[in-house]
């Protein structure tokens, strides 16, 4: 008995958003630590080293390249990752949900705050990376802050499909497809580490589709002071598998858990 | 609304395509605790959980403090408080910040709240806690806790899924303590439990459910004396021979369960002198009690679910 409505919109979504900020800034320095000291070791090590043979690439001198594609991929591997692991914990070996449910929430507040919680764990992650990328440099406009807003649509837009992997899940181990057969390519295609333009003709169109390739279209002109093209038509991309995604996770998430 | 909290009628639940709860009726009445007894796999939980909307029946209506469930059932959940039957704390918080994160699902906030969170460690004896891990705690603490922040919201029903269960003897007369004087202050209990003894203390009205059905219904006494001889002589020893003889002794029942003869009477002297003299047989001659009622409704069969 699937119940296909569309997600409602209530103020729940915000107390469960909240639940997870409260935890959050009890682990706020090791958390922080991990946002900080991974970008920082990725930009020193690649951005430097490899730029070091690469010089420029896409008009960018190669750290910035990389930082700004970095960037966008943080808020999709955060997000995907508390969408993942986080959500599947409080689901079920905590059952936090199910105490949440014998509240005033609804499975669609709880979605909804969860959504909102990993796009904001994206900006929380993406932004501590643009911070480093303009400590060392690689980003020297003002105007990559504007790219805030995209980090949080882009967490959005991958936290749907991966609360929807969560809920159908039986482990943990269940991630590790979604994880090397979406992610990863993702991370390796999408134009993070070289423009898609050098990839095979075939290859580009499929490539083209993915979210990843979007968010890094938006976001790496808008932090590197390049001028943006299409900008309308990425950001209805992203905000579509927002929409989808959040829609898809609502209809799974209650299957799992009103019975 | 009027005097009942809950009213359900021709209640019915279907997990594909199977019959679990099969047009069960209830009439829960304002204030006092309502059990509902039964053994695994009788429907207990199901039931609670579509009293609660978080399961929508498949048949039937539900009213619970004059809201129809599960279309309303978001405005009734915010008077009910719920002690699930498996602790679900949130391990990420501390006992008082557990009381206080549940309360904001309520949208319940602010020093009201960290008063009553206070009040409520006291009640529960969890005050010395409050700053204690959940991971820290003992299975008693824990379901004092889960008894604690279903009060968070001041609920006028309080729902409790087997409360006691794998609880050790003090924590069990404690939690009922505390439930007898939320009682008597007005809240109304339903709770679940396939423990007798919990049933007898606490509840003023019980249904007895198996398979889905309901059996009998009534106060605890009343139901003893519906459905059992008063008195009960339960022998042990070499129960063959035995048997017959007190079979033939006319009005007692009697069922015999692996090495045990219960006999139910109302003339427990005579199966006593019977069996006074003879040697390598012990009994044991006790009043009736809901217990009794509950296997000869339900069976002694094992339930593996």
């Amino acid at each position: 008995m699937t119940d296909w409505r569309l997600p409602q919109l209530r103020g729940g979504m915000f107390l469960v958003w909240r639940r997870n900020l409260l935890v959050w800034r009890k682990l706020v320095v090791p958390s922080l630590l991990l946002n900080f000291g991974e970008p920082f070791l990725y930009l020193l090590g690649l951005g430097f080293g490899l730029g070091h043979f690469i010089g420029e690439l896409g008009g960018l001198p190669y750290v910035a390249f990389l930082a700004t594609g970095i960037i966008a991929s943080s808020s999709m591997n955060t997000a995907t990752f508390e969408g993942l692991f986080s959500v599947y914990t409080r689901m079920v070996p905590q059952q936090t949900y199910e105490g949440m449910l014998a509240t005033p929430l609804e499975v669609d507040d709880i979605v909804g705050g969860e959504m909102l919680w990993c796009a904001t764990k994206g900006v929380i992650s993406s932004s501590a990376i643009l911070l480093v990328a303009f400590l060392l440099g690689a980003i020297t406009h003002w105007q990559a802050l504007l790219c805030i807003p995209l980090f949080f649509l882009t967490g959005l837009c991958f936290a749907g499909p991966a609360i929807m992997v969560s809920s159908f899940s039986r482990s943990y181990d269940f991630f590790n497809y979604y994880i090397t057969l979406v992610m990863t390519p993702m991370f390796i295609f999408c134009g993070v580490f070289y423009p898609i333009a050098s990839l095979p003709a075939v290859v580009q169109p499929i490539v083209q589709v993915l979210p990843l390739s979007h968010a890094i279209a938006l976001i790496r002109p808008l932090a590197s002071g390049q001028e943006l093209v299409n900008v309308l038509f990425h950001l209805a991309v992203l905000s579509g598998f927002a929409f989808v995604g959040f829609w898809g996770a609502a209809i799974l998430v209650r299957r799992r858990l009103i019975k | 609304m009027g005097n009942h909290v809950i009213t359900a009628t021709n209640l019915k639940k279907s997990f594909n395509g199977e019959l679990v709860v099969k047009g069960i009726g209830l009439r829960v009445p304002r204030g006092g605790c309502f059990g509902l007894l039964g053994p695994n796999g009788a429907g207990k939980t199901t039931t609670l959980r579509m009293l609660l909307g978080q399961s929508p029946p498949t048949g039937g209506a539900i009213e619970v403090l004059g809201l129809a469930v599960p279309e309303q059932a978001r405005r009734a959940r915010q008077n009910i408080g719920v002690v699930p039957q498996l602790d679900n704390l949130d391990p990420d918080f501390t006992v008082a910040e557990n009381l206080e994160v549940y309360a904001g699902f309520f949208n319940l906030g602010g020093d009201a709240i960290r008063k009553r969170t206070r009040e409520l460690l006291k009640f529960v004896e969890l005050n010395e806690k409050a700053n204690t891990r959940i991971s820290e705690l003992s299975g008693g603490m824990k379901r004092r806790l889960s008894i604690a922040r279903a009060l968070v919201n001041e609920p006028e029903l309080l729902v409790l899924d087997e409360p006691t269960t794998g609880l050790d003897p003090q924590v069990r007369h404690l939690i009922w303590a505390r439930l007898r004087e939320l009682k008597n202050t007005g809240t109304t209990l339903l709770l679940t439990t396939h423990f007798m003894e919990e049933a007898e203390r606490l509840c003023d009205d019980i249904v007895i459910m198996d398979n889905g059905a309901i059996l009998s219904q009534g106060h605890p006494r009343r139901l003893i004396s519906r459905h059992v001889e008063p008195e009960v002589v339960e022998i042990y020893g070499d129960v063959y021979k035995l048997t017959r003889a007190l079979m033939d002794t006319g009005s007692n029942r009697v069922e015999v369960a692996g090495e045990t003869i219960y006999c139910f009477t109302d003339k427990p002297r005579e199966i006593i002198q019977q069996i006074e003299d003879r040697s390598n047989i012990h009994y044991l001659h006790r009043p009736a009690n809901l217990e009794d009622v509950f296997l000869r409704l339900t069976g002694r069969g094992l339930r593996e679910t």
